[in-house]
């Protein structure tokens, strides 16, 4: 036998992974600090009642939201969030893959999702306020049906799309239902799957907000209106920081996952692109 | 338990299978009627002039195309949907593996709903994986080998699946020569060691003749069987000894001239007169 090709990985030395490191922070880095030294030079030269400078409103941050405010403010709505990310996600994937495995459902529902989707979550406010109250699960109703579209469709198109012979090659070793679920229509699917979720974790964060809007008096999204309507520009400023660290902290964590996930994706297109 | 299996009685028996597919702009007759038995133990190779239906006539015996006509049995069973005892190994081994597992979990799939311990799957695995030459290499993901190699882990996954019958469908058509003489070889070992049924479809001459202890000849389209030849050469074959014989060089002329008659539609069809 003549295939005996060597597969090996050689790892990489460590104080080149340290160098790799710190060449990555610095340009993940670089440019916010810069911007916000010209911020801060600027709004000291001309200063706007608008603007403050980022010290004013790293200052405001610190008095705004490290204390009670996380407890009542912050933490409500990252749970509220947090639950409904994990319901949109576990809905959108199991609803997708039985209308992506049935034919008559998908021909049946897709034309409907298509005006479904094209509504715009908001207006649903109201509606769900009337139906279910002014509470909790309104909030999570209203991100709920907004988010899971970006899910539920990648993955009807991602568990429709599954390659032939990968179907016929499972039918072939007579692998059952479940096995084929598992080991075949949901990997197949992720990558697309993962599409949504990325999608679906945007949406969710400005639902998020937007819920709080409306007749709420906590929340992440209900602070900043108040602070805007109050002339607390500053502790204003300071909410929409950290609702840019959330989503920051979002696409941190979603990275982590679909990096787990997707290893085998990432490592085709690899050897496709060699 | 090849003694439980009478001699007389044929392990894949095809009788006047006839596919027509169906379209918008009019129906299409891919095979008009085509009967051949295969024995257990036995290499058997198709070969036929592209388009002639090697792969319709494959996947009605593989249970997943249902034929227009005619009866597949397997062991005296008929074939209406995949068969338990069978394995495939496809052409486009890079969709036939799948890239989420790694060589050890692809050869372990069609293996996790047998009724074995865990012991016994690891037993198969290993064995199949030493067979095929890629036993350090189970921990690689498929995208990670080359092609020859991936159609190693599919070949290794049919071997540690015990099928009855293990079917290939123009499985080295994708790899380049010397991998392909390396692969051929390897069937041939598959064959003689184990004792493996093959059912091989090429569309290369020179492959069929050289693997087949038969080599069966498929007109064009709509197909029947042409020829069933005997290859009588001996069962020892060398990819330099073999194909250098005087018998190796007339079965493949033989062959040959088969094909292009059968592309000319210049055979004639016996029995035409079935509907």
């Amino acid at each position: 036998m003549t295939l005996y090709t060597s597969t090996v990985v050689t790892p990489r030395k460590p104080s080149r992974v340290w160098a790799k490191i710190g060449e990555n922070t610095a340009y993940a880095l670089g440019l916010p600090i810069i911007l916000l030294i010209i911020w801060g030079i600027w709004s000291s030269i001309s200063p706007a009642l608008f603007f403050p400078s980022p010290l004013v409103i790293a200052e405001a941050f610190v008095e705004t939201w490290i204390g009670p405010a996380f407890v009542n403010d912050v933490l409500p709505s990252l749970a509220r969030l947090g639950i409904s990310i994990v319901l949109a996600v576990v809905l959108g994937i199991a609803a997708g893959t039985v209308i992506g495995l049935v034919r008559w459902l998908r021909e049946l529902l897709e034309p409907i999702f298509e005006f479904f989707r094209a509504v715009p979550p908001p207006v649903l406010i109201p509606i769900v306020a009337v139906l279910v109250g002014a509470n909790d699960t309104m909030k999570v109703v209203v991100m709920v049906t907004g988010a899971i579209w970006p899910v539920l469709l990648n993955t009807i198109e991602g568990v429709r799309s599954t390659d032939s012979v990968m179907t016929e090659t499972a039918q072939s070793f007579a692998i059952t239902r479940s096995e084929r679920l598992r080991f075949l229509v949901l990997p197949a699917a992720s990558p697309r799957i993962m599409t949504g979720v990325r999608q679906c974790l945007s949406i969710a964060l400005i639902l998020m907000v937007i819920s709080e809007m409306f007749f709420s008096s906590s929340g992440l999204g209900y602070q900043i209106v108040f602070f805007q309507r109050n002339y607390l520009i500053a502790q204003m400023w300071s909410g929409i920081v950290l609702l840019g660290l959330i989503g920051v902290l979002l696409a941190v964590i979603f990275g982590f996952v679909e990096r787990r996930v997707l290893r085998w994706y990432h490592g085709v297109k690899e050897v496709e692109r060699a | 338990m090849p003694e439980s299996r009478s001699a007389a009685k044929p392990l894949l028996t095809v009788e006047h299978l006839r596919k027509v597919y169906e379209s918008s702009t009019g129906n299409v007759e891919a095979i008009g009627d085509i009967s051949f038995q295969m024995n257990a133990g036995e290499l058997v190779c198709i070969v036929g002039p592209s388009g002639c239906g090697k792969t319709t006539l494959l996947k009605c015996i593989a249970g997943l195309l249902r034929p227009t006509s005619g009866v597949v049995e397997l062991e005296g069973k008929r074939v209406t949907g995949p068969p338990p005892n069978m394995a495939l190994v496809f052409q486009e081994y890079g969709r036939s593996l799948y890239p989420w597992l790694t060589v050890r979990g692809n050869v372990d799939l069609p293996l996790k709903h047998k009724k074995l311990s865990r012991a016994e799957r690891d037993r198969l695995i290993d064995d199949a994986l030493v067979a095929v030459g890629l036993d350090h290499a189970a921990k690689s993901y498929p995208w990670q080998l080359s092609g020859g190699m991936q159609q190693r882990v599919a070949i290794a996954r049919a071997v540690a699946y015990e099928p009855e019958v293990l079917i290939m469908d123009e499985p080295f058509a994708a790899v380049d020569a010397q991998t392909r003489a390396d692969l051929e070889d390897l069937v041939r070992t598959l064959h003689r060691e184990r004792g493996m049924s093959i059912l091989f479809v090429t569309h290369d001459i020179d492959e069929s003749v050289y693997l087949g202890e038969r080599v069966v000849v498929l007109s064009k389209s709509p197909t029947w069987v042409q020829e069933d030849l005997s290859i009588d050469l001996p069962a020892e074959r060398d990819q330099l000894v073999t194909r250098a014989l005087p018998r190796f060089t007339e079965l493949r002329t033989h062959v040959y001239e088969q094909i292009q008659r059968a592309k000319r539609g210049e055979a004639v069809r016996p029995g035409v007169t079935a509907a």
